[in-house]
């Protein structure tokens, strides 16, 4: 059966998120992507991508467009990279930011300072045999993690990749560089 | 994570911060107070100015970079990202901004030119550069120099929007001309717009700029803004247009606003509904030959 995955459209690098779901899906007849920025257009989704972008805009945004309760219950599994790790979040060290608390941990915003500090990183991921080029851009890290999450990469700065429950989150972007053995591993773990 | 395969400055890097950066609006600021109204507005970052264009037009003689106490005080106080602009062709006051930890460097034809033949090698910066661009070519040629990011130039500090729409459907329609010629037309091509021909292909072959193409140069309104999304923008700079209108924090929303909903004109007018006075703006035909910004490189 089709799969059915929207993306967070309200700012950010959404096309390469679209981009990245559809190669993942490729083989999947009758799957689907599709760019979310109501409300409405939840409805069906198995999965929904938050993208990277600036999150005190996206924070804002989610608000404007009435999308904050219906995020918080959504019942599909989430795959959030980057701005959209913060907003997964339960806390985080900004009060310009108002975060959907669907994972317990707290984040720390541009945990690597600015962006000349950016970088690209082998990172060693649980569950992936080879390292993983993540590709780090002003990149938030998780300070501490509830117990009901599983950490699933770390750098000397802190947490970067985790999964709880249905939702994975990354402080890299796995949309950018065409490696989707992340993308997979979230669909695997949705059984879908 | 093996610390010897890090990497940085990379292209993917300066690229991909662009893409975050999609959908978006920068406001060109002046001080700490105006940047974090940028902030609470929803800018995606802000441009650390000294005096915005139109100011820079009035006071006349040579526009150089921001004074570095200037753009430290806007970089703490913000978490946004924060760009500064260098002139074309210095690559001095370029390696300064980066020094100083500024997330873009704008190399842009709003300052005085500091070289007339040569713009800054931006490649060899770990510091991603944004370049203006008036035509397929330009932006190409920029791109060639390790621009991760495009915008056009307008006609900046004059509040008219005339010359960015100009720009951006000479870039959307150069590309659109592409479609479907061969690999000798399209070499041809490249000859003619005096791009590099790897480059051209690659437009063809994706159908855009193979980097974010933002619209600046003249965006007063959220009509603006909006109109700039759908001739194809990725999102806007809005330089003059904020901070010389009647309501600077009205309208900094309202334009955020109509980016994110530019092909909804009931959002659209919903949010331009009482914002004031735009800034008064200016006939580009009028200006003289000298005042015209956008000839500035080529």
């Amino acid at each position: 059966m089709g799969v059915k995955v929207g993306v967070l459209a309200l700012q950010g690098d959404v096309a390469e998120h679209v981009a990245a779901f559809r190669e993942a899906l490729a083989e999947r007849p009758g799957s689907s992507v599709m760019a979310v920025r109501r409300p409405a257009d939840l409805a069906d989704l198995d999965a929904l991508a938050i993208p990277g972008g600036e999150s005190t805009t996206i924070s804002r945004l989610i608000e404007k467009n009435g999308l904050y309760e219906p995020l918080v219950r959504f019942e599909g599994g989430i795959f959030a990279t980057c701005a959209g790790m913060v907003l997964t979040a339960d806390r985080v060290d900004d009060p310009r930011v108002r975060t959907l608390g669907l994972i317990p941990m707290h984040v720390a915003r541009n945990a690597f300072g600015r962006q000349v500090d950016s970088r690209e990183a082998m990172l060693e991921v649980a569950g992936l045999a080879e390292p993983f080029r993540a590709v780090f851009i002003r990149a938030p890290v998780a300070t501490d993690v509830g117990s009901s999450v599983e950490v699933l990469a770390r750098i000397p700065e802190g947490i970067v990749a985790v999964r709880h429950g249905r939702h994975m989150a990354f402080a890299f972007h796995p949309e950018l560089g065409g490696d989707l053995r992340l993308h997979r591993m979230f669909l695997e773990g949705l059984g879908l | 994570m093996k610390l010897e395969e890090l990497r940085f400055g990379t292209e993917l890097i300066k690229r991909g911060f662009a893409s975050m950066q999609k959908g978006g609006v920068i406001m060109d600021v002046v001080n700490a107070e105006q940047a974090q109204l940028a902030e609470e507005a929803g800018a995606v970052a802000v441009m650390a100015l000294e005096r915005v264009p139109a100011d820079i037009r009035a006071a006349g003689g040579v526009a150089r970079m921001a004074d570095p106490q200037k753009i430290v005080e806007i970089i703490d106080a913000v978490s946004i990202p924060v760009m500064g602009k260098a002139r074309i062709g210095h690559f001095v006051e370029a390696q300064i901004l980066e020094a100083l930890g500024v997330d873009m460097v704008d190399e842009s034809e709003v300052l005085t030119p500091a070289d007339e033949q040569f713009h800054i090698d931006k490649a060899g910066f770990a510091v991603p550069f944004v370049c203006g661009a008036r035509n397929l070519g330009e932006a190409l040629r920029r791109i060639n120099e390790g621009a991760a990011m495009i915008r056009t130039k307008g006609e900046a500090g004059t509040g008219n929007v005339v010359e960015a729409v100009r720009h951006m459907r000479a870039i959307m329609g150069g590309i659109r001309a592409l479609k479907g010629l061969s690999s000798q037309e399209l070499a041809d091509c490249a000859r003619d717009i005096e791009a590099p021909v790897e480059l051209v292909i690659e437009c063809a072959e994706r159908g855009r700029l193979p980097v974010v193409n933002f619209s600046a140069g003249g965006i007063a309104t959220p009509a603006d803004a909006a109109l700039m999304m759908q001739l194809g923008a990725d999102g806007v700079f809005v330089g003059s247009g904020i901070f010389k209108s009647a309501n600077p924090e009205a309208t900094a929303r309202a334009i955020v606003e109509a980016v994110n909903h530019y092909d909804d004109a009931k959002v659209v007018a919903e949010v331009s509904r009482g914002l004031g006075a735009a800034m008064k703006g200016l006939d580009v035909h009028l200006l003289r030959e000298d005042e015209v910004l956008q000839t500035r490189g080529r």
